[in-house]
C-alpha cells in the first residue's frame, strides 16, 4: 500500500522542511527567500481573483487525489490518473460542442456522467488486466497515458467537425448550456475561472469518505487492499472488487478532467504531455496521507503554492519552477518520514533526559536540604 | 526505394531511438536486481539531459567533436549524484520506493528548468552545436550488404549501448559482484547473514542506474532533441522501465525490448517515407508501441517475476 497513514505532525514537519529547502535554494542562487515567499503569499491571496485561481486549481487536485487514494486502498498504484482525466476532458467537451441546443439541466448532468464514465472505463481496463492476467497496473496505466494522449489529440485534430473548432489545435468554447461557471461566482472572484466544480469536488470528498468507510463496498475494497487472500477466504471476490476500485479511481479522475473542460478552460486544446493534474493529485494524496480532510488540506496547500508561484518571477525574480521543487521536497520528507520520526524521537528523548535531570537536581536539592535540616 | 535503402533508414533510426532506452533500462535492471524499485528513471534521464546540454553549450568550442562524448560523462556524473537522493531515501531512510521515485520525477524537470532559467535567463536552451549525428563503424562498414545497413551512417551511442548491455549481462550473471547484487535483491536477510553489506550493495545498484540513466538522458539530448527544455524527456524513462520488465530484469532482454520500442518509435517518425506504411494514419503508428506493450504484457509475460525483495526495505535487526 502506497498511501500510508501519516500523523499530522509528519505532514507539518514535511511542509516546513520543504519550505526550508526552497529557501536554501533561493539563497544559493542569490534570491532573497523572504521576499520570494512574501511574493508567493501575496500573489495567492492578493485579490479575490487570486483566491478564485487557488480554488480553480484545487478542484481537479481534490478529485484526482481521491481517485489515487481509492485505488491505493485496494492495493493499486494508479499512475494513469492523467490519461483518465484527459479521457473525461476530451469526451465531455466534444459532447458539449456537438449538442449546443440541449437545455442546461439535461446537458450538464449528462456531460458530467459521460466524462466520469470515460475515466472509469480508462481505469477499469488496467484494473481488469491485472485482476485477470496479472499484468502490472503500473506499466499498463503508463502506456495508457500515452495512448489516451495521442488519441485525444488525434480526435481534436482529425475527427472533430471543423464547425466546432476554433483552429486545428483548439476547439471552440462550450456554450452556456454546458458551462459550469456561475455568474455570481465569476463576478465575486473578479473574472477567475472558478466554477461549480469546486462544490462538486467538496461533495465528492464526503461521498467517497462515506463509500469507503460506511458501506460494504468500501469495506471490501479495504479488505482486498490489506490482504487479498484473507478477503477471498472471507467470501469477497478479490477480482471484482479490484476492478470496481480501479473504475471508481478512474471515474474520479475523469470527473476532474470533465470539470477542467467545462468549468476551467471551457475548451480542449492540443496537449504536449499528459495533464499534470494526475501527478499533482498523486502528490496531494501522498501528503494527505489517506485522510480525507488531509486531502483537502494538501490540495489547498499545493494550490496556494502553484498559484502563488506564478507571481514570484514578476516581483522577486524567482523562477516559477521553485514551487515544484518545494512540492517535490515536501513529498520527499513525507516518504522519508522515518527521518522525521527519528528527529521527533530524539527531541522527545532530549526532553525526557532534561526532565529526569531536572528531577534529579531537584531531588538532590531536597535531599541536601533535608540533610542540612537534619544536622 | 531499394531494399537496402529502406533497411538502412529503418535500422539507423531504430538505433537512434533505442540507444537511450538501452542505457536506461539496463540502469533500471541494476537497481531492481539489488532490490530497489526505480520509477525515477525518467527524472534521472532528465537530469542527464540537462547536464549534457549545459556541458555541450559551454565546452563545444574547447573540445570540438569530442564534446558529445564528454557530455555523456557529464550526464553520467549528474545522474549519479541525483540518484543518490533515491538511494538515501530508500535504503537509509526506509522510504517507500515508489514515493521516492515519484519525488525524483517531480523534482527533475522543475530543477532542470529552474537552473536553465538561472543560467540562461529563459526556459529552454539554444540548440547545441556538436551533436552525435551519424558515424561509420570502421572496418565493419566494408562488409557487403550488412555493412551499409548496420555500420554505415549509424548511431555511435547505440553501438556503445549494445556493448554496455553485453558487459552488464556478464557483470550481473558471471561475476562475484553480480551474484552478491542479485542475492541482496532476492533475500537480503540471508545475504546479510552471510556477511554481505546490504546497504552498500543497494547503494551501488541505485548509483549504477543513476550513471546509466544519466547517459541515457544525455544521448536523447545530444542525438534527438538537440537542446534542453521541459519537453526533452517526456516518457522515455517510463518506456525504459517497461523495457526492463519486458526484458525480465536481464540486460540482454532489456536491450531486446529497447530495440523493439526503438523500432516502433522510429516507424512513427520515418513511416511516412516507407512504402506500405505511407497510407496508415499516423495515429496508429504513434500508439502502436504502447498498445503492443500492453498486449505483450498481458499475453506473454502476465506473471513476470521481479526480484523477490524488489521494493522491500531491509531493516537490519538491531
Amino acid at each position: 500500500m502506497v498511501v500510508q497513514k501519516n500523523n499530522f505532525s509528519v505532514a507539518l514537519f514535511s511542509v516546513l522542511f520543504g519550505l526550508i529547502v526552497g529557501a536554501i535554494i533561493m539563497l544559493v542562487f542569490g534570491y532573497n527567500p523572504i521576499s520570494g515567499y512574501i511574493a508567493l503569499i501575496s500573489s495567492a491571496f492578493g485579490s479575490m481573483q487570486d483566491i478564485g485561481g487557488v480554488l480553480t486549481q484545487m478542484t481537479p487536485l481534490i478529485l484526482t487525489a481521491l481517485g489515487f487514494t481509492v485505488a491505493s486502498t485496494a492495493g493499486f498504484f494508479n499512475i494513469g490518473l492523467s490519461g483518465q482525466a484527459l479521457a473525461g476532458w476530451v469526451g465531455a467537451v466534444w459532447y458539449a460542442l456537438s449538442f449546443p441546443d440541449m437545455p442546461a439541466f439535461v446537458m450538464i448532468p449528462s456531460a458530467l456522467i459521460l466524462g466520469t464514465a470515460l475515466g472509469a472505463v480508462a481505469g477499469l481496463i488496467p484494473g481488469w488486466l491485472r485482476a485477470q492476467f496479472g499484468a502490472s497496473e503500473v506499466i499498463v496505466t503508463i502506456m495508457m497515458n500515452y495512448i489516451l494522449l495521442f488519441l485525444g489529440n488525434n480526435i481534436l485534430q482529425n475527427t472533430m467537425a471543423k464547425s466546432i473548432k476554433e483552429s486545428a489545435e483548439t476547439t471552440k468554447q462550450v456554450g452556456h448550456n454546458a458551462s459550469l461557471q456561475l455568474k455570481w461566482l465569476t463576478d465575486l472572484t473578479q473574472g477567475s475561472s472558478v466554477s461549480t466544480g469546486i462544490f462538486i469536488a467538496l461533495i465528492m470528498i464526503v461521498v467517497v469518505w462515506f463509500v469507503m468507510k460506511k458501506t460494504t463496498l468500501g469495506f471490501e475494497i479495504t479488505a482486498v487492499g490489506l490482504n487479498p487472500d484473507a478477503a477471498k477466504y472471507a467470501g469477497v471476490s478479490a477480482k471484482r472488487t479490484a476492478v470496481v476500485a480501479m473504475a471508481i479511481s478512474g471515474g474520479l479522475a475523469g470527473l476532474a478532467g470533465t470539470i477542467e473542460g467545462l468549468g476551467n478552460y471551457l475548451n480542449f486544446f492540443t496537449q504536449n504531455s499528459s495533464p499534470s493534474i494526475g501527478f499533482d493529485g498523486m502528490a496531494v494524496a501522498l501528503l494527505g496521507g489517506g485522510s480525507y480532510l488531509g486531502i483537502l488540506g494538501a490540495a489547498a496547500l499545493f494550490s496556494v503554492l502553484k498559484i502563488g508561484g506564478l507571481g514570484m518571477p514578476m516581483s522577486s525574480g524567482v523562477p516559477f519552477e521553485l514551487v515544484d521543487i518545494v512540492i517535490a521536497s515536501i513529498i520527499f520528507f513525507v516518504g522519508a518520514n522515518y527521518l522525521i520520526r527519528l528527529i521527533q524521537k530524539r527531541i522527545k528523548a532530549m526532553d525526557e533526559k532534561a526532565a529526569t535531570q531536572d528531577a534529579a537536581k531537584k531531588s538532590a536539592k531536597v535531599a541536601s536540604k533535608q540533610a542540612k535540616g537534619g544536622e | 526505394m531499394s531494399l537496402v535503402a529502406i533497411l538502412t533508414l529503418v535500422v539507423s533510426s531504430t538505433l537512434v531511438y533505442s540507444a537511450p532506452l538501452i542505457f536506461t533500462s539496463i540502469g533500471g535492471t541494476f537497481s531492481e536486481r539489488s532490490g530497489v524499485v526505480n520509477v525515477g528513471l525518467e527524472g534521472i534521464m532528465g537530469m542527464g539531459a540537462f547536464a549534457s546540454v549545459v556541458f555541450n553549450l559551454t565546452f563545444a568550442n574547447t573540445f570540438g567533436t569530442l564534446t558529445p562524448w564528454l557530455g555523456l560523462v557529464a550526464g553520467a556524473i549528474v545522474g549519479l549524484v541525483f540518484s543518490l537522493l533515491h538511494a538515501v531515501a530508500t535504503v537509509t531512510l526506509r522510504a517507500d520506493h515508489i514515493i521516492s521515485g515519484t519525488v525524483i520525477n517531480l523534482m527533475a524537470p522543475a530543477l532542470g528548468v529552474f537552473l536553465i532559467k538561472v543560467i540562461y535567463g529563459k526556459g529552454q536552451t539554444e540548440p547545441i552545436s556538436q551533436d552525435f549525428g551519424y558515424a561509420n563503424v570502421p572496418v565493419l562498414d566494408k562488409i557487403p550488404f550488412i555493412g551499409p545497413i548496420f555500420f554505415e551512417k549509424t548511431s555511435a551511442p547505440a553501438w556503445l549501448a549494445i556493448i554496455v548491455a553485453v558487459l552488464s549481462w556478464y557483470i550481473i550473471f558471471k561475476t562475484k559482484f553480480g551474484l552478491r547484487l542479485r542475492s541482496v535483491g532476492e533475500n537480503p536477510q540471508a545475504a546479510d547473514t552471510l556477511g554481505l553489506n546490504v546497504a552498500r550493495l543497494r547503494y551501488s545498484g541505485v548509483m549504477i542506474s543513476g550513471v546509466l540513466g544519466g547517459v541515457g538522458g544525455a544521448v536523447v539530448a545530444q542525438s534527438i532533441s538537440l537542446n534542453y527544455s521541459v519537453g526533452t524527456i517526456v516518457g522515455q524513462g517510463f518506456v525504459a522501465m517497461a523495457a526492463m520488465i519486458f526484458g525480465r530484469w536481464n540486460p540482454l532482454g532489456a536491450m531486446g525490448a529497447s530495440l523493439f520500442f526503438g523500432l516502433s518509435q522510429s516507424l512513427a517518425v520515418v513511416g511516412a517515407q516507407l512504402p506500405g506504411l505511407k497510407n496508415v494514419p499516423s495515429i496508429w503508428l504513434q500508439i502502436a508501441p504502447y498498445v503492443l506493450t500492453i498486449v505483450v504484457l498481458v499475453f506473454f509475460f502476465g506473471k513476470t517475476r521481479a526480484p523477490k525483495a524488489d521494493g522491500v526495505n531491509y531493516i537490519k535487526a538491531a
